[in-house]
């Protein structure tokens, strides 16, 4: 079969998530924040390799881009691998700082001051 | 804070995390300026076009190697322990454009880097966020640092909107690209101090 590489490299990911390629929340977003819970709650179904790589690299605080980089997967199989696990209660999740056309005056200030630290 | 569950026992609690685009034409330096303010090497994440709509999009043409993924270059800027301020790189590729929407969606605003070589590649960037009223500043990236035109000639160039600010830069210098940065934030920080949602703003500085 010509072009197997190329099919192999779309289709594996899917693999990791049972074949679907929708997450069942569409709240994840690219800089939406997430951690393992600690300890890790008991008894569910064991985590798969691929879920238990999530949790190792969100010990602490990474955002849904991120971890998308470090696992070398695309952001829509992380986002479903990352319902999975919120699901089963071992993940939490933050969303973004919301922004609306008038963001606040204090958060615009830290930005500021943060890069002229730069 | 909102951490409900504050069994924080070395926890340490997620910190709030705010974006920046960088967009513009193909080729015009946006993972460049991300690397250059970034804290961190640019990161790439690459996403099958097969996910967000591979019919609308017209391939014909198109290697079908280059078809199959979209890169999405960031970076990172620790603003403090509470605050992180991400930079998304754009796909430069007209094509590639329903990826916008999702980074759009919550973005403080966006900086749009031209080439003055070839302005027209920037055009589309320009007309999205006019368009969705999201605030943006024009850098105008010389390359070797050389810029033949002001920032007056490119304002009428790309016949931008009046207000807009225009700045000249260089996406290989982190100070230069700071700058630009710090213009966006002044324009938002204008704009929520009159308390009015203006798009854009004469900025104080322009």
């Amino acid at each position: 079969m010509s072009g197997g590489d190329t099919a192999g490299r779309l289709v594996r990911p899917f693999t990791l998530t049972g074949g679907r390629t929708k997450p069942d929340r569409t709240d994840f977003t690219l800089i939406t924040s997430v951690t393992a819970v600690d300890p890790q709650p008991d008894g569910g179904p064991r985590p798969q390799p691929e879920h238990l790589r999530i949790l190792r690299l969100c010990e602490r605080p990474v955002v849904v881009a991120e971890l998308a980089t470090l696992l070398d997967l695309p952001v829509s199989v992380i986002t479903i691998m990352l319902c999975d696990l919120l699901r089963v209660g071992r993940i939490t999740v933050r969303p973004p700082r919301p922004v609306s056309r008038t963001p606040d005056l204090e958060l615009l200030q830290k930005v500021r001051d943060g890069l002229d630290r730069l | 804070m909102t951490g409900s569950d504050s069994a924080a026992r070395g926890a340490a609690a997620a910190p709030d995390a705010v974006k920046i685009l960088i967009a513009g034409g193909f080729g015009v330096g946006k993972t460049t300026m991300v690397g250059s303010v970034s804290e961190i090497a640019p990161l790439r994440t690459e996403e099958p076009l097969t996910m967000a709509g591979l019919g609308v999009d017209d391939l014909d043409g198109i290697e079908r190697k280059q078809a199959t993924t979209v890169a999405l270059d960031f970076g990172r800027i620790t603003i403090g322990d509470d605050l992180v301020l991400y930079l998304f790189g754009t796909p430069g590729q007209q094509r590639f454009w329903f990826m916008w929407n999702d980074l759009a969606i919550g973005a403080l605003g966006a900086v749009v880097l031209v080439d003055v070589r070839r302005p027209e590649s920037s055009f589309a960037a320009i007309d999205f966020f006019e368009r969705r009223g999201i605030p943006f500043v024009i850098g105008v990236n010389g390359f070797h640092g050389e810029h033949p035109y002001s920032p007056e000639e490119i304002r009428d160039a790309l016949a931008l909107p009046e207000g807009t600010q225009v700045l000249l830069c260089d996406a290989r210098e982190r100070g230069s690209c700071r700058e630009v940065l710090v213009a966006l934030i002044d324009q938002l920080i204008a704009t929520s101090a009159r308390g009015d949602g203006a798009a854009v703003g004469p900025a104080a500085a322009s």
